[in-house]
């Protein structure tokens, strides 16, 4: 089995959601404790949604000090699979492991609520069984989500293909940025979703594992899930098995 | 409040009496001697006027709720206990409540409505319940002022910020505007829990010898008084001078305290759990003990807390936040504090329970084999039953207002009684305006601000009728609604009452769940003036005739009284919450149409009555005109009937018709499904009746033709009218009207009345999707 760690921060409200999505999506998910420096044997890790440490001060901005984030850091340098889903998206960018920033939502009041995105590209480790690109219908519940970061930095990320989720029009066509209801925060170019250089690091604001299963509306996240799932187990298969000291091939 | 002075409870040189300051009448404090063998010292003084206020003794509601049914299948906890608890099969079960936070709201509304979800939220995990989603019905005045505009979005935002942040989808509830609620918003919050039903716990204190254990934040001075300040008097205005009346939430530290509580639980740790609510520490001992037949013996000073220099009487009734209270065995104490350790939360032994009935409370500390130390001081000393089941009972005076005009008995008459501004009434129009009114437009602006989805549960959330959780690891589902109809109760409390359940089960009804049990949160006004107190009495009657008729259990529920303000009470206002379970979800079956082509049938016929109705509102019917009337037993058939159609798969969606009447009803199942109608509506009476009118116990469902035959029969057998009232297709919605009351009298007056009703959907679900973000101010958009 592929065996996908889920981190438990204090204040983490979507890991238990998050162990059943990969459960559906083929996994054996794992659930590892915020104190815990070892990542006990994952072939991938995912960092859930919710409050971590409550976040108070600023979404992420203290869970990206725990003991085990200095593990995933190592496992992610390592070239380990790591995939941030909302308030794990946040802790990846507050440790600086993909780029950019999460602000808060430009109407400044939380969103709870289906929205359409695609995937920019389908040729990634979370994204390839994802199908064609087409719109993808899954909830955000968020108040920091507007993607952030400087013009540079944006038309870099675009340029190296590092831009892995938008928000969509239901036709496809790409959200506008303020006063557009299928953007649902104001990122910037309507981004939802990026991955580091490496392509190994990828965060995304809304949730997939909520939109796992035909009960609850939409399956389309699935995808993104059992695309994690894959790539982990083929790169196992493949005998690259990433652990915090380094790849062992 | 001041802290007790010195001069007992006589009251120190000249000033106000201290028990009448603290709100115990003088003939309490003589009850309170009778209980005590004694005069109460002042530490004791405070801890009764907490336990015996309104909030916590129940002493003006208590002799009426035990008219109420509680028993019904299933039941595995009823009222007495933190929450209702019904058993769902599998092994599991399900926990419920609804509880009130109103004048904390009207203080501080994101904090009020904070702490409300917050205390909820205990009463349920107390049980040894997860919970898994939050109902919250919100009731406030006019909505274009600019102070209900601040409460709207503070109560909003407290109860999208700490429902949110704990991971407890919200997923239905309600938002009503009404100018009698103008002083004094209304915020009840419904939690769901879900347990395995061997790990129901109780809250009781067994086993003298046992350690009791505080865990959770630390005790601090917010939230002092709450009870008998904030929630059992009559509220003046927005009064600052109350604020730190009103406790402050943490939603991060309700989260671990979840974790912790239900690992403690499934770990077999505790003997008993009870949550710090109202009256805080005071509550929480005397009313553990007092279940079990136990006293407590309580060492102050082991109370961990968020400041020095807090009196006695501050410690022992403080209403900070997110803290809980275990009994458990004396081995166990290590383990218990690994696991608060483990997440994060202070955890204390602060006493032990007693063989003798009594709650004493120390300052200096207990020995470890559970005596007061040498030197130790005891502060107080009373009977847990005196402060708990044997609190004083007022009998209050009952008597309804001179100009009531009783609702029609069932079986009455059923002539038109309705003053009919229809005369050039453009049914279109009305429609419209009605879908974009404050009440009837589209929630979703409010709704989008909860989570309502997290724990990947919600099948259906909020905005389209009752909520559905699917249940995981079996084929069931969960279906939940709250409901009040205070408008008709303002005429009338019985049958405002009685609609509530009736709709609110309707509601369950028609997604093909069966109704489970009943919760209550009981909104009325000061019960020393008469007439509020005839509108809770007969409130009561109407919430136990319903549940008995329809065979439901009160599982549970919360008074509010003093509801009041300058401008005067609020509208008999008994909130409904209805908890259902559906065997198989497959079979779940919603508001929308679904296939063009099918029927659609109007089970149910319009009997008169426009009082009280969304159309009145807005053509200025007088109450006088009458509401409709309510038949539980026609009610209880429809029901049955709805629900075995579901059943045997004949119906393709099932929409009740309430707020707004048929025309509103219809036009949501098609905005919903993007799919139009032609529907054929026969006119008794008059067309306002008919399209409008909110009389109670129809329902319109469609479903195949070639089911056509097996529905009539089915409602033939169940002995509730059906009609085929047309059939789903196109873009539109169009309701002609027939029948004499559409064509002859309407036309001989030179109305326009019997004009068809024909629009497209797109402009229906325009309106209705702006119509509150326009009337609240708000954005559109992000």
């Amino acid at each position: 089995m592929t065996r996908i760690g889920v981190v438990v921060f204090p204040g983490s409200n979507c890991d238990t959601d998050t162990l059943h999505g990969l459960e559906v999506a083929g996994a054996e998910p794992v659930a590892l404790w915020h104190e815990q420096a070892s990542l006990d044997g994952v072939q991938a890790v995912v960092l859930p949604g919710g409050f971590a440490y409550g976040d108070y001060l600023r979404a992420g901005v203290i869970a990206r000090f725990s003991p085990i984030m200095r593990s995933v850091s190592a496992f992610a340098a390592a070239g380990g699979l790591v995939l941030g889903i909302c308030n794990g998206f946040q802790v990846l960018a507050e440790a600086g492991l993909v780029p950019g920033a999460l602000l808060r939502n430009r109407g400044l009041r939380f969103l709870g609520r289906d929205v359409l995105i695609t995937a920019e590209r389908n040729d990634t480790a979370f994204t390839w069984l994802a199908g064609e690109r087409r719109p993808l219908r899954m909830p955000v519940a968020h108040g920091e989500g507007c993607y952030f970061a400087d013009d540079e930095t944006l038309d870099q990320l675009e340029r190296d293909g590092q831009v892995l989720f938008r928000y969509v029009h239901a036709d496809g066509t790409r959200a506008g940025e303020a006063g557009d209801p299928a953007n649902p925060n104001g990122s910037l170019r309507a981004i939802a979703g990026v991955m580091n250089a490496a392509g190994n690091v990828a965060g995304l604001m809304p949730h997939p594992e909520r939109a796992a299963e035909a009960v609850l509306g939409s399956e389309d996240g699935l995808g993104i899930l059992r695309s994690l799932v894959e790539a982990t187990r083929r790169r196992a298969a493949e005998g690259i098995v990433p652990t915090v000291a380094g790849v062992v091939r | 409040m001041t802290a007790p002075a010195g001069g007992g409870a006589g009251g120190a040189g000249g000033a106000l009496p201290l028990h009448r300051a603290l709100g115990v009448t003088d003939d309490e404090l003589l009850a309170i001697g009778d209980r005590l063998g004694r005069a109460p010292n002042d530490l004791e003084l405070a801890i009764f006027s907490v336990m015996w206020s309104e909030h916590c003794s129940y002493k003006s509601s208590r002799p009426l709720l035990k008219t109420l049914p509680t028993e019904g299948e299933g039941v595995v906890a009823g009222p007495g206990e933190n929450a209702g608890v019904i058993d769902i099969g599998d092994g599991l079960a399900v926990a419920f409540k609804i509880e009130s936070h109103n004048h904390p709201s009207a203080v501080e509304p994101y904090q009020g409505a904070a702490t409300g979800v917050g205390g909820i939220l205990r009463d349920i995990f107390t049980m040894g319940a997860r919970p898994i989603a939050v109902l919250d019905a919100l009731r406030f005045g006019d909505p274009t002022d600019a102070r209900t505009r601040h409460l709207v979005d503070g109560v909003v935002r407290g109860v999208g910020g700490y429902g949110n942040c704990v991971g407890v989808p919200t997923v239905g509830g309600e938002l009503i505007f009404d100018p009698s609620y103008q002083g004094n918003p209304l915020v009840n919050v419904m939690a769901i829990g879900l347990l395995e039903t061997r790990e129901l716990t109780l809250a009781s204190a067994p086993g003298p010898g046992n350690l009791v254990v505080l865990f959770g934040s630390a005790t601090g001075r917010d939230g002092i008084g709450g009870a008998s300040v904030l929630a059992s008097a009559t509220f003046t205005h927005d009064d600052p001078s109350k604020r730190p009346s009103v406790q402050v939430g943490d939603p991060f530290a309700e989260k671990l305290l979840i974790e912790a509580s239900l690992e403690l639980i499934t770990r077999g740790l505790v003997e008993g759990l009870q949550d710090l609510g109202a009256g805080g520490i005071s509550c929480a001992t005397s009313e553990t003990a007092d279940r079990a037949g136990t006293g407590m013996l309580v060492d102050l000073d082991a109370v961990p807390r968020r400041e020095p220099g807090m009196e006695p009487f501050e410690v022992m009734i403080s209403e900070s936040q997110e803290r809980m209270l275990a009994v458990i065995l004396p081995e166990r104490r290590a383990a218990v504090e690994e696991v608060c350790a483990r997440w994060g939360l202070p955890c204390a032994v602060i006493g032990r329970v007693t063989a003798d009935g009594d709650i004493v409370i120390v300052a200096g500390g207990l020995t470890d084999d559970g005596h007061p130390a040498p030197g130790a001081r005891e502060l107080a000393r009373m009977p847990a039953r005196a402060l708990t089941s044997d609190a004083i009972v007022h009998e209050r005076v009952a008597s309804p207002p001179a100009r009531t005009r009783k609702a029609p008995a069932p079986g009455a008459p059923e002539a038109a009684s309705d003053g009919l501004p229809e005369r050039g009434m453009d049914p279109g129009a009305v429609l419209l305006a009605l879908l974009g009114s404050a009440n009837l437009a589209s929630r979703q602006p409010v709704f989008e601000q909860y989570d309502s989805t997290v724990q990947t549960n919600t099948v259906a959330g909020p905005g389209r009728g009752a909520a559905v959780m699917r249940v995981k690891g079996t084929r069931k589902a969960l279906v939940a609604t709250t409901d009040c109809n205070a408008p008709v109760g303002g005429i009338d409390p019985w049958l405002g009452a009685a609609l509530s359940v009736a709709e609110a089960t309707r509601n369950i009804s028609i997604t093909g769940a069966r109704p489970l049990g009943v919760t209550n949160c009981l909104n009325f006004g000061d019960p020393t003036r008469p007439e509020a107190f005839w509108q809770l009495t007969e409130a009561v009657r109407g919430l136990g005739d319903a549940c008995r008729a329809l065979g439901l259990p009160v599982t549970g529920g919360n008074v509010s009284l003093y509801n009041e303000s300058p401008a005067g009470a609020i509208l008999p206002t008994p909130e409904i919450g209805v908890v259902g379970l559906l065997d198989d979800i497959d079979r779940l079956t919603g508001p929308a149409f679904r296939t063009e082509g099918d029927l659609v049938f109007l089970l149910g016929a319009a009997t008169p009555g426009l009082a009280a109705s969304e159309y009145a509102r807005l053509a200025g019917i007088a109450p006088e005109d009458g509401p409709p009337v309510l038949d539980l037993v026609r009610e209880m058939a429809l029901q049955r009937l709805v629900r075995a159609a579901i059943g045997r798969g004949l119906v393709a969606s099932a929409q009740d018709v309430s707020a707004g009447g048929f025309a509103v009803a219809a036009a949501e199942c098609a905005m919903w499904s993007g799919l139009g109608a032609r529907l054929r509506l026969r006119v008794a009476s008059s067309p306002a009746v008919d399209l409008f009118g909110e009389s109670p116990s129809r329902i319109i469902i469609s479903g195949r033709p070639q089911d056509a035959d097996d529905l009539v029969r089915l409602a033939a057998g169940h002995g509730v009218p059906i009609e085929q009232v047309g059939t789903v297709g196109g873009s539109r919605l169009v309701i002609e009207l027939a029948g004499s009351g559409a064509t002859g009298a309407a036309e001989e007056r030179g109305s326009r009345v019997a004009d068809a009703l024909d629009l497209p959907i797109e402009e229906l679900d325009r309106v209705w999707r702006t119509g509150l973000s326009r009337i609240l101010g708000w954005d559109a958009g992000s």
